[in-house]
């Protein structure tokens, strides 16, 4: 039965290991092992630990507020603070972001702010922050649809002769969908500035990634694209960064398109609305608490020197400054107009739709008279 | 309504020529091309080829590679990767080749191009056309001769308009460009090739009005794109049977012109609306509902719809059996009471 995943098994050439430049240990690899990437300097590093230890205070006060149900929902990346906080430090100030539901701390170090970010899942709007002043484009919730709204941006700077490259961010379940494979084949076909940086933490849902795919990695697929492809050791922020830069610069400069995979884990439930516990071991989940990004660097920067307790008291005290602004942007009521609905929907007014904003203008006043009356306004010539 | 938009026509008034709709279509992408240098072309063989009907013919060699472009052979692709150059600047067409084909993009098109401005709150808007080559009456084959029009009207955000004559074709397709919202420009196979006299650039009826193509007294027949011929045939092959028939060609089926339909059908008190797609849960259904809605003292009779059947569109050997004729049209007339 070719459902089955095990009957493939026998034949699937089991995959290498992902490149990584400092090991669980928290030792740096030897030379030979890197893959040709330099571990990124003590300063730099120090920079990405503190983005991903601020990320993660973020990310775990929105889960709480989200327990207390004073949002409406919450993906968390818990666990994928090395490629989230990898693939914003590669950008440059022109470059754009193509996000998911799940990408909200890479919002967040990009510089959003924490009420813009949560605008969406608080239920005010659809989404909430100012995308052109960012650069970065609403987090998308149809699996891989961003990731071809980034190819053709990325077109567009390239036929415009600009240096904006475009970085999406997918899912490991995202790239069984169609528009994957187009993003992928538009991008190689068109030489494309765009970065694919697939996060692959082994759960869409609920389903694990063999059940999603036959091959080795997700960066295997590259090659069927005629694109270069990485497999990355995704809780080791020092390669992430080393080889989404590198990514970065290539499409800069006219080399097109890179697929990477970072393999990390998604330590959280998929949302607040659902039970890991019915599809995967809590003994998964403890090796892979275990393979944490934040204390891998925080052992290789203790052991160079770079993390002293001050500064490490600045760090958490910063990040404990933003789950109190975090916090205080909660109790801060957002102004809604539900007559806003009919503002954005075309640039130009629509007569029915006037008529529609005006049935729910006169409800909101109250006042049924005036709500009957504009109801039947529309009727007016009926009554000959 | 929003007042007409002025097209910049920096291209020169050309003498009189005896156009096809697709050229008139072809003109008025290399015109809007000439203005405009944001406006990229492309899509599946609209590069040397010019299209499969031609409509794009000669842009590739005039534009060259940059601004029109063979694209990968999916259309996602297609309209996913234009809403990423919408939002760098860019003012993209694209053409799904045949009506049919453009369902690979439904995803994109509903959930992106039509909700995106909203989603944003006007700060992204999609100046996007999608040219879709739709309807029968070609001999084509399975999956060549949809009318989809119903989907796409059916989703808020979406502009959706189709012409009838090639000088519409032009004027509507001009404006289509110039709007900062998406636009589903649906144009009739079966009209490619039917002619007019035209001077271009020429500007028509603004892209949001319905039009009186032929005025009546008794009935108002509502049509659009390729069931406009056949509306007007009806109506000149009704004067014999002593009935006169207002023609009116919607032009733009999203936003829908109440007032120019609804004076219409006020005058006449009797209205039917003719479309190629099958009747249940057309747009025929939608225009019935609110002239009804809106006009029912005016009513003498209820208004019908005369559409193809629900039914897949048949094979080429069947598709007159289909499409509605003058005949099928009047027939149904004649089951009203007319007193």
């Amino acid at each position: 039965m070719s459902l089955n995943v095990e009957s493939r098994s026998l034949t699937a050439v089991p995959a290498p290991p992902p490149l990584r430049l400092i090991d669980d240990t928290g030792h740096a690899v030897a030379e030979s092992e890197s893959g040709g990437f330099t571990l990124p300097a003590l300063a730099t590093l120090l920079g990405l630990y503190r983005q991903m230890v601020v990320a993660r205070r973020f990310d775990v006060q929105v889960t709480a507020l989200t327990r207390q149900g004073r949002l409406a929902t919450y993906p968390s990346a818990l666990g994928q603070e090395a490629c989230e906080i990898a693939a914003v430090a590669s950008l440059a100030p022109q470059d754009w972001l193509f996000p998911t539901y799940r990408d909200s701390i890479a919002l967040l170090t990009r510089g959003v702010e924490p009420k813009d970010i949560l605008a969406s899942f608080r239920g005010d709007w659809h989404s909430g922050y100012d995308y052109p002043k960012h650069r970065i484009a609403p987090q998308a919730t149809p699996l891989a649809t961003q990731a071809l709204h980034a190819v053709g941006l990325a077109t567009a700077s390239k036929l415009k002769r600009d240096d904006t490259v475009a970085l999406t961010l997918l899912g490991d379940g995202a790239t069984s969908e169609g528009d994957a494979h187009e993003a992928f084949n538009f991008a190689a076909v068109w030489q494309a500035p765009v970065v694919f940086l697939v996060q692959n933490n082994q759960f869409a849902i609920s389903v694990p990634l063999d059940k999603q795919m036959a091959c080795r990695t997700i960066a295997d697929k590259a090659i069927g694209y005629g694109m270069p492809g990485y497999y990355v050791d995704g809780n080791d922020v020092a390669a992430m960064y080393a080889v989404v830069s590198a990514a970065m610069d290539r499409a800069r400069s006219g080399g097109g398109p890179t697929l990477i995979e970072g393999l990390t884990y998604r330590i959280e439930a998929h949302t607040n609305s659902d039970d890991p516990t019915r599809y995967r071991k809590t003994a998964d989940v403890d090796l892979w608490r275990n393979r944490d990004p934040i204390e891998r660097l925080e052992k290789y920067l203790v052991a160079q020197g770079a993390l002293t307790a001050e500064v490490r008291a600045d760090i958490v005290a910063a990040a404990e400054q933003l789950a109190t602004t975090t916090r205080d942007c909660m109790s801060e009521q957002a102004v809604i107009d539900p007559l806003e609905l009919f503002e954005h929907v075309y640039s130009t007014p629509r007569a029915a739709l006037a008529e529609q904003r005006a049935v729910l203008a006169a409800e909101i006043d109250g006042d049924a008279a005036a709500s009957a009356a504009l109801s039947s306004a529309s009727n007016e010539e009926n009554s000959r | 309504m929003s007042p007409q938009p002025t097209l910049d026509t920096g291209t020169a008034v050309r003498p009189p020529d005896n156009l096809t709709m697709a050229a008139a279509l072809n003109a008025a992408i290399r015109d809007a091309m000439v203005d405009d240098p944001s406006i990229v072309l492309f899509g599946e063989d609209v590069g040397p080829l010019g299209g499969v009907f031609r409509v794009t013919d000669g842009l590739y060699a005039e534009f060259g590679e940059t601004r029109v472009s063979d694209s990968p052979l999916a259309e996602a692709g297609i309209v996913g990767t234009a809403i990423g150059m919408a939002m760098y600047g860019l003012r993209p067409v694209v053409e799904m080749q045949f009506d049919a084909f453009s369902y690979p993009a439904f995803q994109q098109i509903v959930s992106h191009v039509a909700k995106m401005r909203n989603r944003t709150r006007g700060k992204i808007p999609l100046p996007i056309v999608i040219r879709i080559p739709y309807a029968g009456d070609i001999g084509g084959v399975e999956h060549h001769s949809d009318s989809s029009e119903a989907y796409w009207t059916a989703t808020p955000g979406l502009t959706v308009v189709s012409p009838s004559n090639p000088a519409d074709a032009y004027s509507m397709l001009r404006e289509a460009i110039a709007s900062d919202d998406p636009v589903i420009f649906m144009e009739p196979k079966s009209r490619y090739w039917s002619k007019a006299e035209l001077a271009l650039p020429v500007q028509t009826e603004p892209l949001n009005r319905a039009v009186v193509l032929r005025e009546g007294t008794d009935v108002t027949l509502i049509a659009y794109g390729p069931t406009v011929k056949t509306a007007l045939a009806t109506a000149v092959q009704a004067v014999a049977e002593g009935l006169s028939i207002e023609v009116i060609d919607l032009r733009s089926l999203s936003p829908f012109d109440d007032e120019t339909v609804g004076a219409s059908v006020r005058k006449t008190g009797r209205a039917a609306v003719v479309h190629e797609a099958a009747q249940f849960g057309g747009y025929g259904a939608e225009v019935a509902a609110r002239l009804t809605e809106r006009n029912f003292f005016y009513l003498a009779a209820p208004i019908l719809r005369i559409t193809g059947f629900d039914i897949p569109y048949p094979s080429p050997k069947l598709e007159e059996y289909f499409l509605p004729t003058p005949d099928r049209i009047l027939s149904a007339l004649s089951t009203w009471e007319w007193s």
